[in-house]
């Protein structure tokens, strides 16, 4: 036998240099220089809890369609012209402009941007043709199973918070109208609160200073909205979701979760990993590796402002609808019955720093997380304590944290796919009830 | 706001590439960069489904899930434990000329990739029991992927067969279920014994590592692997269309229609000069709001939802060989009129042919090609896949660094000729018929 060689010394987690800065006009830049290659990524985001879901959806793919007195052409061809590019996109917590460029084109990026903030036209031919061609996505993403299945589980699990619906209708998108898009843009399109990411290879000074004069012409003020907390789980009935003739059923499973400050994150992460969180987890292992009910089993912690989430989601053929929801349940409840073993811990807290790692060796990696943390009032330091605390996590702490979490007492579960083919086997292993008709 | 006029200069970026080849003839690159503390490793093997035999279907692809079976020293989902208790990440994928391995790690664990890849080049463990159980799973990941969804395999599965006569180019890379479930271990190990040659696979390594310590390392795990020739490859031409192909099919998920057209484009390989006016081509007709197709049918005559053109029909321009081809696919509105859709796309390319192209509207399109390449590259594992396979398709992963400025050397009068290229004579194009509602 040939022995496994040893790793080298674990490198230190190395945090790039940032610097911040509030404009005056309430705008937040953040900068941070990695020159590998010779380009700079853009994240601009801003605070959109509950804007009406269609307008905000449309305007998302309507706010570069006219501005300033450019077409959306011209605006097209413009950033194209630096090796630009700009989309946006949004959730239930934010609005997210992204770019990118070439390093010597980000001043007009920059200017590009404000001149879509400051003056978007939402021109009602490009709104008609762009409300049109969103409907038409949503008719094709109410047609994908993994869709469908996502939106009967945020439904389920957050009953009335604004969390609980995040597609529009396609006849709610195209209704909306340009007077509308104007007044969302104006009433939520400001600087403050906003924050401004600028990552690549540009020194984090004049990356700043860029910024300034391209955005401090962009004022404004408005109120600032907060979420509810998103409702505690309330387990019931496993959830059925009729597909006929659906040749996979779609398992989903929510759990509990918290937010990444709070002190059971780090076990949670870690017990995550071990349940089904990682291709190297029990839960994978068991229903791909060794039963093959399954492709891509996952196992996720998604944070949104107003609460985390946990949720186990597998694709599995039809006939083993039953016997997969059954494996999945003895994971949950083996984690949550007993603490994992020492090797087991060891392997995914490597994975959990190692990735920590490779998701900040990039440009557009670092641009992403520094947006997405910043949005939660976290700084990427807050990484460099995480992977401390991650180091010190013990396998009783990930114990614990699994009985509380992973606890399929807790877990709300819910199954898309042909439902007379799949009802039997699901009624033998749990109280099951058709969607549209559960009891909360 | 106002325009501008003058043109951006395309940077390159400087990745430094030592090549060598070991007595066994697997061939090595290198390409530090200490930019961030981690390493990509990646084993290319010139194998993927144009290979497959007949009666086979989809065992080019079944096989790469047997090379995370185990292997000489190592048992059943070492492999995955063992990357993954590194702080890593591993895939692999199948393609039509080829199959990569890969993992991207903290550059401390850089020698225990090396020691995983080299183990499973000396030959995986073919069982029945873990041919049977990933033959389920392959089953799973086609029915996520094309049985389950709408416009599953639209188009890499559906357009080739139009294009093609032979087997190689024209059979369903994904594999009959059929196909499948007969493949036995004797066929593993002979396709193992056939394609999986030291000298028929590349090693690349990129990333933060010092060139002399890893090969030293290279040399130590993979010196020993024995020396067994590449095949020959067959030559997989066919010739051109000489008339236009049209096929459709109903899906019965998919809400609305599409549409895929292909046109044959030059030898990438033998022809790169020929090759790159077809891969600008394709974004001066579909990039952005400001490219010609999306323009005129997206915004202008809302015939099409979206239009996207791509090179090579796993949309991989620098990472397949001839024959290949030139691809438009389009998403209609309901009701939409796919035989309006592929005559306005005939008239924008002649168009293009007579009339030229706007001032600007070039280098603006070779400008943003120049960030696309560029951003690919800053992930130490597209990096590297990316030399490995231009190391096994052209003997050239430097070329990495020169992609940007020749795609900026292309030629406004060759963008026309290839335009002129692209004839209702030459196209093959399929069409999905919407079978489904919203269901």
């Amino acid at each position: 036998m040939r022995q496994l060689p040893a790793l080298g010394p674990n490198r230190p987690l190395k945090l790039p240099k940032i610097v911040e800065e509030t404009l005056p006009n309430g705008l937040t830049v953040m900068a941070i220089r990695r020159p590998a290659v010779p380009l700079v990524e853009v994240r601009l985001r801003l605070p959109f809890a509950r804007a009406h879901l269609a307008r905000t959806a449309v305007l998302t793919q309507t706010m570069l369609s006219g501005a300033d007195g450019l077409t959306g052409v011209e605006i097209a061809a413009e950033l194209q012209k630096v090796g630009g590019g700009l989309n946006s996109g949004a959730d239930p917590d934010r609005l997210l402009l992204s770019g990118n460029s070439l390093t010597a084109g980000l001043e007009r990026l920059l200017e590009i941007m404000s001149s879509v903030l400051t003056g978007a036209s939402y021109p009602s031919g490009e709104v008609a043709t762009e409300r049109g061609r969103l409907a038409d996505r949503i008719r094709v993403a109410l047609s994908q199973p993994s869709h469908l299945a996502r939106e009967a589980l945020l439904k389920r699990i957050y009953g009335r918070h604004p969390y609980a619906v995040q597609t529009p209708t396609p006849e709610q998108v195209v209704s909306v109208t340009p007077g509308a898009l104007r007044k969302l843009h104006a009433e939520r399109i400001h600087p403050a609160g906003a924050i401004l990411v600028i990552v690549g290879d540009v020194t984090p000074n004049k990356a700043i200073a860029a910024a300034e004069r391209a955005l401090s012409a962009w004022t404004g003020d408005g109120k600032d909205v907060e979420l509810p907390a998103v409702p505690e789980l309330e387990p019931g009935p496993l959830t059925l979701v009729d597909r006929p003739d659906a040749v996979q059923s779609s398992l989903r499973v929510a759990l509990p979760a918290v937010p990444r400050t709070h002190p059971d994150h780090a076990p949670l992460q870690l017990a995550n990993l071990i349940f089904g969180g990682y291709f190297s987890s029990r839960w994978v292992e068991n229903i791909r590796e060794d039963k093959g009910y399954t492709y891509g089993p996952h196992s996720l912690i998604e944070h949104a402002v107003a609460g985390s989430s946990l949720t186990v989601a597998a694709e599995v053929a039809t006939e083993v609808t039953g016997p997969a929801l059954l494996e999945t349940m003895y994971e949950l409840g083996r984690l949550a019955s007993l603490p994992p073993r020492e090797d087991e811990l060891e392997q995914a807290r490597q994975y959990a720093l190692g990735t920590l790692q490779l998701g900040m060796s990039t440009q557009a990696g670092l641009a992403g997380l520094a947006v997405t943390y910043a949005g939660f009032g976290l700084r990427l330091d807050y990484l460099a304590d995480h992977a401390g605390r991650l180091a010190k996590v013990s396998v009783d702490e990930v114990g614990a944290a699994a009985a509380r979490y992973l606890a399929p007492a807790r877990a709300v579960s819910l199954v898309l796919g042909d439902a007379e083919r799949i009802e039997p086997s699901l009624s033998a292993l749990t109280p099951v009830t058709r969607a549209g008709s559960e009891v909360v | 706001m106002s325009v501008r006029s003058s043109a951006i200069r395309i940077p390159a970026t400087k990745y430094p590439v030592e090549r060598l080849t070991l007595p066994n003839g697997l061939r090595v690159v290198l390409a530090p960069d200490r930019s961030a503390p981690v390493v990509g490793v990646a084993v290319v093997y010139d194998v993927g489904i144009r290979s497959e035999p007949e009666g086979r279907t989809g065992f080019a692809h079944l096989f790469e899930h047997l090379m995370f079976q185990g292997s000489e020293n190592l048992e059943k989902l070492a492999h995955f434990r063992y990357v993954q208790g590194s702080g890593g990440t591993f895939n692999g994928s199948t393609h039509l000329d080829y199959t990569d391995y890969f993992e991207t790690l903290p550059s401390n664990a850089l020698e225990r990739a090396l020691f995983l890849e080299a183990d499973r080049m000396r030959g995986p463990r073919l069982t029945s029991e873990n041919l049977r159980n990933q033959v389920d799973v392959v089953k799973e990941e086609i029915r996520v992927n094309v049985l389950n969804r709408p416009y599953g395999g639209f188009p890499w599965l559906k357009l080739p067969p139009v294009m093609f006569d032979t087997f190689p180019n024209a059979h369903d890379g994904y594999g009959s279920f059929t196909d499948l479930e007969s493949a036995t271990v004797e066929d593993a190990a002979e396709f193992f014994q056939r394609y999986y040659a030291a000298g028929n696979a590349v090693l690349s390594v990129s990333g933060d590592f010092d060139v002399a310590e890893a090969t030293r390392l290279v040399e130590e795990h993979f010196g020993d692997v024995p020396a067994r020739k590449a095949p020959t490859r067959p030559d997989f031409d066919e010739p051109d269309l000489a008339e236009e192909r049209r096929h459709s099919y109903t899906d019965r998920l998919a809400p609305l229609p599409a549409v895929a057209a292909a046109w044959r484009v030059p030898d990438p390989i033998d022809d790169l000069a020929g090759y790159l006016p077809y891969v600008v081509l394709a974004e001066v007709l579909t990039d952005g709001d400001a490219s010609r197709l999306v323009e005129r049918m997206v915004l202008r005559d809302r015939s099409v939802t979206s239009v996207g053109g791509y090179l090579g029909f796993m949309g991989e321009p620098f990472a397949v060989r001839d024959p290949t081809a030139l691809l438009l696919q389009a998403h209609l509105p309901p009701g939409g009129d796919v035989g309006k859709v592929l005559d306005t796309i005939d008239e924008e390319c002649q168009r293009i042919a007579t009339d030229g192209l706007a001032p600007g509207e070039l280098a603006r399109t070779q400008a943003r090609m120049a960030t696309h390449l560029l951003r690919d590259v800053d992930a130490v594992l597209g990096r590297c896949l990316q030399m490995a396979v231009l190391e096994q398709q052209r003997g050239a992963p430097e070329l990495i660094n020169e992609l940007p400025r020749l795609i900026a050397e292309v030629t406004e009068e060759q963008i026309l000729a290839a335009a002129a290229a692209l004839t209702a004579q030459r196209r093959a194009s399929v069409e999905v018929i919407p079978g489904g509602g919203n269901k």
